[in-house]
């Protein structure tokens, strides 16, 4: 066991992975990743190529390159970093390459703060990136191995960022047991990459594709976003078999079997949350509380299943897409909908640019869900913790 | 040139004074910034002879020479000592804060 | 749930004391915690805080501290501008470096006052005025439910390995000073 912070603890999972190419810009709060591989590789305790690329977008493009010849590769960005590789992040999805990001949370410019919301992953919700939100510094760790898991799957071969909340995981040290090695060789075999240059096998990469087969491949993907949701549960069950942690897939509830209401929520704020629901269920409120582990493939089997079971749900969202309401609210509305008679929603924007999400305030969230479901007002968008 | 004074900035506090995009009005110290320092100069006026090193080298430039004494402007300087070394009469002495 | 926050100006090892603190007491005491800076910019000098965060069951708030039950506090010039009894419980403990005895702070009766001029024994022992590692000792000092030879390991498992003998015996000095009263 070991006392890391979030960062620490990504650089200790990375190099359980043995990548073979690390292409890193640093930037606030993902920094102490780089620094800590970068003291590994100095020190020889990884074997890999780092390379100090110049900008994220160069990151992404070295690491699409490394990928392209059949190497594993990592990188960790966040906010501005994420913005600057955007085009590449489709590239790397369209091209089908496996590789594993860590992002820190951050809030995107302007007005710049580097503090944490998830304005900046979010907003990237449409490159074809798996997206996973952890709770813990020990999730974080465990995640990265996962990840590759996912990503190298036959099924599957889609790149999957791994987030950590800025600052409130990223620096914030707990207890973290780093697995040994041996098991970890044992858990994710060297990669064997199926979409990679092949002397004997000639082959042209990253090539263009016509209308007429353009459409053909995005099926590909579509259909490779579909085999992850099962691919997330089989390794989420490999890995809890092996190393006796199980994080329950796309989705794990809390106390949610007989809740009436319940918040949903990614990332560091579930953890405080649970001690809401654990005070308020003292009280006898049936409150409940669903963490969404993965953001995108999307669980939307899971919420249309909830839609019967629940009075109202709120969901927190560290961001929002202006012009309508936080885009993690849409994506459940969508699907809460898509059964009959669906529960009301408050979307609750919270958290933005590191402002804190309180007891206090999660409280109040259960509060107003019970007014809603006591046919009370409520507005269905509400900014929690505004300062007038 | 006249230093900018410490001005107190007036937070908004509605969001009717909230500024369009983050912006604020320019030219102004809000806050005064020295207290790292461990070290402060003391300037003996009787051994100075208004040479200007001190004033050309300050890093912070906080050496005021506006008036016939030179005045160095405590909100400001951090105590770096550049001044009492390079001063070429020892005019300038580096003493202990809290002394 | 214990919480702690430490006082310091950046560059004294504020932040340093209170990881230590969370090491020691989680891998080492078998308790859970967690330790966070406050976060931003650090410059040498401007006021900054530290957490310590420890439970007997796994910890999941990840919001601020708000209320703690202890304070520490590394440089008593800090008091001037910063309210140091701010949500600190009643009963609450106090633990300032000054030379200055309790009573000349003049805190309010219901919190317990400790002092130790923890940058003269910094100084005996590592030739300098940090004296975080110091006040780290006097806590374990105060609380049971941490004891020294955890501190020790955690220095040894959370320090550079040549700062490790000197803060150890700063600590161990410190720890000796305070239980050695009355």
């Amino acid at each position: 066991m070991d006392f890391l912070n979030g960062d620490e603890a990504v650089a200790y999972g990375a190099k359980l992975c043995r990548p073979h190419v690390i292409p890193v810009y640093p930037i606030t709060p993902q920094t102490i990743v780089v620094e800590r591989i970068a003291d590994f590789v100095a020190n020889k305790l990884m074997d890999c190529e780092y390379i100090h690329v110049e900008s994220e977008h160069s990151a992404m493009c070295a690491a699409m390159g490394a990928s392209l010849v059949g190497a594993r590769a990592f990188t960790a960005t966040s906010s501005q970093g994420l913005a600057y590789m955007h085009e590449m992040l489709h590239y790397v999805s369209g091209s089908r390459f496996p590789i594993v990001m860590m992002n820190a949370n951050r809030t995107l410019a302007a007005p710049w703060n580097i503090f944490g919301d998830q304005r900046d992953s979010l907003s990237q919700r449409d490159t074809g990136w798996i997206q996973v939100y952890v709770e813990n510094g020990q999730e974080a760790l465990d995640m990265i191995i996962q990840a590759y898991a996912i990503a190298e799957d036959d099924r599957v071969y889609t790149p999957v960022m791994v987030n950590l909340d800025g600052f409130v995981n990223t620096h914030t040290y707990e207890l973290v047991d780093i697995p040994e090695q041996h098991e970890v060789d044992q858990f994710l075999p060297p990669l064997r990459s199926k979409n990679a240059i092949d002397f004997n096998h000639p082959r042209s990469f990253c090539i263009s594709a016509a209308t007429e087969w353009n459409m053909e491949f995005r099926y590909q993907q579509y259909e490779a976003m579909e085999n992850a949701k099962q691919v997330i549960v089989e390794v989420d069950k490999r890995f809890g078999d092996k190393f006796g942690r199980y994080y329950h897939g796309l989705v794990e509830e809390y106390r949610c079997e007989d809740a009436e209401v319940v918040l949903v929520a990614l990332g560091s704020a579930i953890g405080t949350s649970r001690i809401v629901v654990d005070k308020l269920r003292e009280q006898g409120l049936k409150v409940g509380l669903v963490k969404l582990r993965f953001y995108r493939p999307f669980p939307a089997e899971y919420f249309k299943a909830l839609s019967k079971r629940v009075k109202a749900v709120g969901v927190i969202d560290r961001d929002l897409s202006f012009g309508y309401e936080g885009a993690v609210a849409s994506d459940i509305k969508s699907a809460l909908n898509s059964a009959g008679s669906p529960p009301k929603v408050i979307n609750f924007i919270a958290g933005i640019a590191g402002r804190d999400i309180t007891k206090e305030n999660i409280e109040g969230m259960y509060h107003k869900l019970f007014n809603l479901s006591q046919g009370k007002f409520e507005k269905e968008l509400q900014f929690t913790g505004l300062r007038w | 040139m006249a230093k900018p004074q410490i001005v107190k900035f007036k937070f908004p506090e509605s969001l009717k004074e909230m500024p369009l995009g983050p912006s604020a009005e320019a030219g102004i110290l809000t806050e005064p910034n020295a207290g790292w320092r461990v070290q402060r100069p003391v300037l003996d006026h009787s051994k100075c002879s208004r040479c200007l090193m001190c004033w050309v080298l300050c890093p912070e430039g906080v050496i005021d020479k506006q008036n016939e004494k030179l005045e160095i402007d405590m909100n400001y300087c951090k105590g770096c000592g550049l001044c009492a070394h390079e001063c070429p009469k020892d005019a300038i002495t580096m003493v202990n804060e809290g002394e | 749930m214990i919480e702690i926050r430490w006082h310091a100006r950046g560059g004294q090892g504020g932040f340093t004391a209170a990881r230590l603190l969370g090491l020691a007491a989680s891998v080492f005491c078998n308790h859970y915690a967690q330790a966070f800076p406050s976060f931003g910019p650090e410059r040498r000098g401007a006021p900054v805080l530290g957490f310590t965060r420890i439970d007997d069951k796994p910890i999941t708030d990840h919001s601020q501290v708000y209320r703690c039950d202890c304070v520490v506090v590394l440089d008593e010039t800090l008091m001037e501008t910063v309210d140091v009894t701010k949500g600190l419980t009643d009963g609450g403990t106090i633990l300032i470096n000054s030379r200055l005895s309790p009573d000349r702070f003049h805190f309010p009766e219901n919190f317990k006052v400790i002092t130790l001029d923890a940058t003269n024994i910094a100084m005996q022992e590592l030739g300098a005025p940090i004296s975080n590692t110091v006040m780290l000792g006097a806590f374990a000092a105060v609380h049971d439910f941490i004891d020294i030879d955890s501190i020790l390991k955690a220095v040894d498992k959370g320090m550079p390995e040549n700062l490790r003998s000197k803060n150890k015996k700063a600590i161990a000095h410190a720890y000796d000073a305070v239980r050695g009263r009355n």
